[in-house]
């Protein structure tokens, strides 16, 4: 009956065996003890970004092999404006995904906003544009977010919700693109030069060295700050070395944005230079739904529905509720994809491929590391993970090869990226 | 279906006095007088008299079918009882939601523990009720506090509390989901076969455990098929049998085969001479005057 208060044998087994799955950054105390546990962490499939970034870095220069024109800073800046929309469309299903939900709706629905946003800019007497993007992004909230009542209230599966979704929405689209602009052959343009400008325009070169510079220093200056609090009232908390990596990394990618961008681009005699609007959009909506996601009560709600949703539910937590924001959330997201698309293309069209387009838009996700089961996946990953999609769109159409190999080259990577991240994870077992 | 004519043999005799044991400071902290609970035509609770004194551990046994569920949820708020009453610290309580329990400070850890194993030790501890600061969750405060009620629980063999839940062991795991019962302030915590998917060594890490929960003044509620388990953490035994309650009373009244008798029979011959201090036949509404 007396308590034997003895640690059992094998904790040390189970401190050993937890180090190789547990963040290198809440046991670690050394720059080595940290790198040591961080690769214990990759080969165990626990890896973040690192196959990623190793994937795109190898498709890259396999495209550089092939056309020297690849790495050239025209090329890039159209890489980027090409990127911007996949990127955004897959930030849009990490909401859905990490519930364990998926939309296949958006598609087809943030172009529909754009038609909107398009039909108040018509010239006569045009609406101001902010107005005009407004019901842009609100069209696909309200449809997602309409979606998400029916899988949520009557318990649907999302996959059939938002099927029945997208082709309501593909036919929605043919629709309202013949009363928006009758007898145009199903095209509406983009009348403003503000809208315009987010794919085609660019800041001055000074501009865009000083937003990379508030932008380091402000995101940097937060990781210091608040990892050095953490270690100083002993909390879970990383080297200040490896902070300080992290900051430099950041710097070093917005060094090498910056210069890429403000490169002279331009053929012949113009000079075209500076970093293209839509990376800041870009870098806004990343910044805010990784603040969303992790300091919020509700990205928390969303990691822990998606991993277990009945414990979620014990605890309290407003299961519809939460679910049908992501919803929502999902389709605002992607309406901001709506318009990027339509600022990039100059006009909305009928054909526009919304069903290629969203399954893209998962490929994106999913290559980035989240998971199609819910509770596991990140913003970050959803940009790398488009990013890739794009080079591989641009990379193949730089060779002069069309549709096809597009395709297939994208289903490679994917099921290359599902199959390294599946048996990584075989291998590590919970007791 | 039942067969009170069993009780009727049992040396246990009705209007027995309780041990002073349960009744130091008045009532006792939750005390359940004559419950009942049917569903349809089943009457899988009857007449339950039982109470559970703060800072002991109370061991709920039974066979397959006993009830043992089914008093548990009663407790928890899954569902309210047919019959009887539900005192806590002596005041009458009714359970319209398991909130109702919760808010009361009854915490039910169920077999599947319901962690998710996507979030970390601090997340699931504080899920559903994280503190924020202008809207941002409160890091600091989470995780100072689940340091401290996982030391104070001598939870020593976790690394660090920022790992996830899925890397943990079954017992570390059990010891998660029993700390964030402690942390919301628990006076109650009833735990659904804590031991019963666990090996030697993490059965060990759970039992020690329950001594921590009893030792800062926490009632527990246990139920488990293992008898070697409740003779090492119980102070009380409650043996259900067919819906209704066998016998209640303190370890020491009992041994390994006497459960067993009682839980299978209803009755025991060895419990003769040695009687428990409640039993199924004590009139309900007058359960422990002293």
């Amino acid at each position: 009956m007396s308590a034997d208060v003895q640690p059992p044998p094998e904790a040390d087994e189970v401190a050993e065996q937890t180090a190789a799955i547990a963040a290198p950054e809440v046991i670690a105390d050394s720059f080595g003890e940290y790198a040591k546990i961080w690769w214990t962490r990759v080969r165990s499939g626990e890896s973040g970004a690192l196959p990623v970034i190793l994937g795109l870095a190898a498709i890259v220069i396999y495209f550089q092999a092939r056309s020297s024109l690849f790495l050239s800073a025209g090329n890039l800046v159209n890489l980027i404006e090409q990127a911007a929309w996949i990127v955004t469309l897959g930030m849009a299903e990490v909401f859905v995904l990490l519930l364990g939900e998926i939309d296949l709706s958006i598609g087809f629905s943030s172009v529909i906003g754009a038609v909107f946003t398009c039909w108040l800019l018509v010239p006569p007497n045009p609406a101001p544009w902010p107005l005009a993007v407004l019901v842009g992004l609100a069209f696909p909230a309200l449809y997602s977010g309409i979606q998400g009542v029916i899988v949520t209230w009557l318990r649907l599966p999302s996959f059939v919700v938002t099927l029945a979704g997208y082709l309501f929405g593909q036919g929605f689209l043919l629709y309202i693109i013949n009363v928006a602009a009758p007898g145009s052959g199903g095209t509406i343009r983009l009348y403003s030069n503000v809208l315009s400008d987010i794919e085609s325009g660019a800041m001055s070169v000074t501009a865009g060295w000083i937003v990379m510079a508030v932008a380091v220093v402000l995101a940097g200056g937060l990781f210091v700050v608040r990892d050095g609090r953490r270690r100083a009232s002993k909390l879970a908390a990383p080297p200040a070395s490896v902070t300080w990596l992290k900051v430099a990394v950041m710097a070093v990618a917005g060094v090498v944005v910056v210069l890429i961008g403000n490169t002279n681009r331009g053929r012949f005699f113009t000079v075209v230079r500076g970093v293209p609007w839509v990376v800041l959009v870009i870098l806004v909506v990343l910044v805010a739904y990784n603040f969303l996601l992790g300091r919020t009560r509700f990205g928390r709600y969303v990691y822990a529905i998606g991993g277990n949703a009945e414990a979620a539910r014990r605890a309290g937590i407003n299961l519809s509720r939460i679910r049908i924001a992501a919803f929502a959330l999902c389709g605002l997201t992607a309406g901001i994809m709506g318009i990027i698309y339509s600022s990039l293309l100059g006009s909305v069209s009928a054909n526009v491929p919304g069903g290629q387009n969203v399954l893209y838009a998962v490929a994106a996700a999913v290559i980035g590391g989240t998971s199609l089961f819910g509770g596991r996946g990140k913003m970050l990953g959803a940009v790398l993970g488009g990013v890739i999609v794009a080079v591989i769109y641009n990379g193949l159409q730089l060779l002069g090869l069309g549709a096809a190999p597009q395709a297939m080259w994208t289903a490679a990577v994917l099921l290359a990226a599902v199959t390294v991240d599946t048996v990584a994870r075989r291998g590590q077992t919970t007791t | 279906m039942t067969t009170p004519s069993a009780d009727d043999a049992r040396p246990a005799t009705a209007g027995r006095a309780p041990a002073p044991e349960s009744g130091q400071e008045g009532a006792p902290l939750l005390r359940l007088v004559g419950v009942g609970k049917n569903f349809g035509l089943v009457r899988a609770l009857i007449d339950i008299d039982l109470d559970v004194p703060a800072g002991q551990v109370t061991a709920l046994v039974g066979d397959n079918g006993a009830g043992k569920s089914t008093l548990i949820k009663t407790i928890a708020g899954i569902w309210p009882q047919d019959h009887g009453e539900i005192l806590w610290q002596g005041r009458p309580v009714r359970f319209h939601s398991p909130k109702d329990a919760t808010d009361l400070g009854i915490a039910t850890v169920y077999q599947d523990l319901a962690l998710a194993d996507n979030l970390d030790i601090v997340q699931n501890m504080f899920l559903g009720r994280e503190p924020v600061k202008r809207w941002v969750l409160d890091e600091t405060t989470m995780e100072t506090e689940a340091k401290r009620t996982l030391a104070d629980l001598s939870v020593v063999t976790v690394r660090s509390v920022r790992q996830p839940v899925g890397s943990l062991s079954g017992g570390q795991r059990q010891a998660v989901a029993v700390a964030r019962a402690v942390l919301r302030q628990a006076k109650l915590v009833i735990l659904d076969e804590p031991t019963a998917a666990l090996g030697v060594t993490q059965t060990r890490v759970v039992l020690d455990l329950i001594h921590r929960l009893k030792d800062q003044g926490i009632a527990v509620i246990v139920i488990s098929h293992n008898l070697n388990d409740v003779q090492a953490v119980a102070d009380r035994v409650a043996v259900l049998r067919l819906g209704r309650m066998a016998a209640v009373g303190p370890l020491s009244r009992f041994d390994a085969e006497s459960i067993v008798d009682l839980m299978t029979t209803g009755t025991s011959r060895r419990l003769a001479g040695v009687p428990a201090e409640q039993s199924a036949q004590q009139p309900a509404g007058s359960p422990s005057e002293r």
